[in-house]
């Protein structure tokens, strides 16, 4: 039911960016060049995202269960940090400079375009790269 | 600031939102896990086993997903403008950073804004403001 029910949000979240024309590169550069023609659609996109996930986290008490049983695995931590700030602002570079975060390039990569697959591979390996690092 | 009106889809970029929202409650609600795609990704790579088989299950479903949608509706093409060297530049910068600040736009700038985590606002005021400024510098001031 765990794996199912993960499939099915996988393939539900990943029409959504479709339907919303987010998993289109060229469409969020629209949205994040505010100094050219500015394409609003992205807020639109947060505005809709939030509103449903606002209920869904409205009715998620801490210590409520899942349906599959499993404790709510929500975040506590509320406190800023360098890292919080940094890793943002080095997203958000990277986020600017091709028009694509993780989720739309997964979608892209599953329509089997092969610059998404790029952008996927070097994802993957920023990744890793972090991951290295936390070791020492 | 001029309005792209040719480009702007409010009803669908509205719609395509609540349905990201409906794949959060379900992740939430059905297996009690949040919908960061950053999180969910940068966790199959580390070593830690036993919570891997939900994540797996949630990108196969990502990437499946272009090819569910053309039953309900034409399949939009996405348009890639930036080139290899742009791609992998940003590629590392998005995935280093997303993992060094615990999110991306899913779980910082979705899930975290919906539970008034202020570590989320900062992060999605911060990334939108870095966003904003990578488009300037290399869109109106390099011209690349």
């Amino acid at each position: 039911m765990t794996l199912i029910a993960a499939l099915l949000s996988g393939l539900v979240f990943g029409c959504g960016l479709i339907l919303a024309g987010m998993a289109n590169p060229a469409k969020v550069l629209g949205f994040l060049d505010l100094a050219g023609r500015w394409d609003p659609s992205l807020v639109l996109v947060m505005g809709g995202a939030v509103t449903v996930a606002l209920l869904a986290f409205a009715r998620a008490k801490s210590g409520a269960r899942a349906l599959n049983g499993a404790t709510l695995q929500i975040p506590q931590k509320r406190t800023l940090d360098r890292r919080l700030l940094l890793g943002s602002l080095l997203f958000g570079l990277g986020w600017g400079t091709a028009g694509f975060c993780p989720g739309p390039a997964l979608v892209a990569l599953g329509a089997g375009i092969p610059k998404a697959a790029i952008f996927v591979a070097a994802m993957l390996l920023g990744m890793l790269i972090f991951q290295f690092q936390q070791r020492d | 600031m001029a309005i792209d009106y040719a480009h702007f889809t409010p009803l669908t970029a509205w719609c395509g939102g609540m349905l990201i929202g409906l794949a959060v409650a379900m992740l939430l609600w059905l297996i009690g896990r949040i919908a960061g795609i950053s999180g969910i990704v940068g966790g199959l790579l580390a070593p830690r086993a036993g919570d891997k088989a939900w994540r797996v299950a949630f990108v196969v479903g990502m990437l499946l997903s272009p090819w569910l949608y053309p039953l309900f509706h034409a399949l939009p093409q996405p348009q890639i403008v930036a080139g290899p060297w742009r791609l992998i530049v940003a590629g590392l910068l998005v995935g280093y950073g997303s993992r060094l600040g615990s999110g991306c736009t899913s779980g910082h700038g979705v899930c975290g804004l919906a539970r008034f985590s202020p570590r989320s606002i900062a992060a999605t005021l911060t990334f939108m403001s870095a966003g904003f400024a990578a488009v300037f510098v290399l869109h109106h001031l390099l011209g690349i």
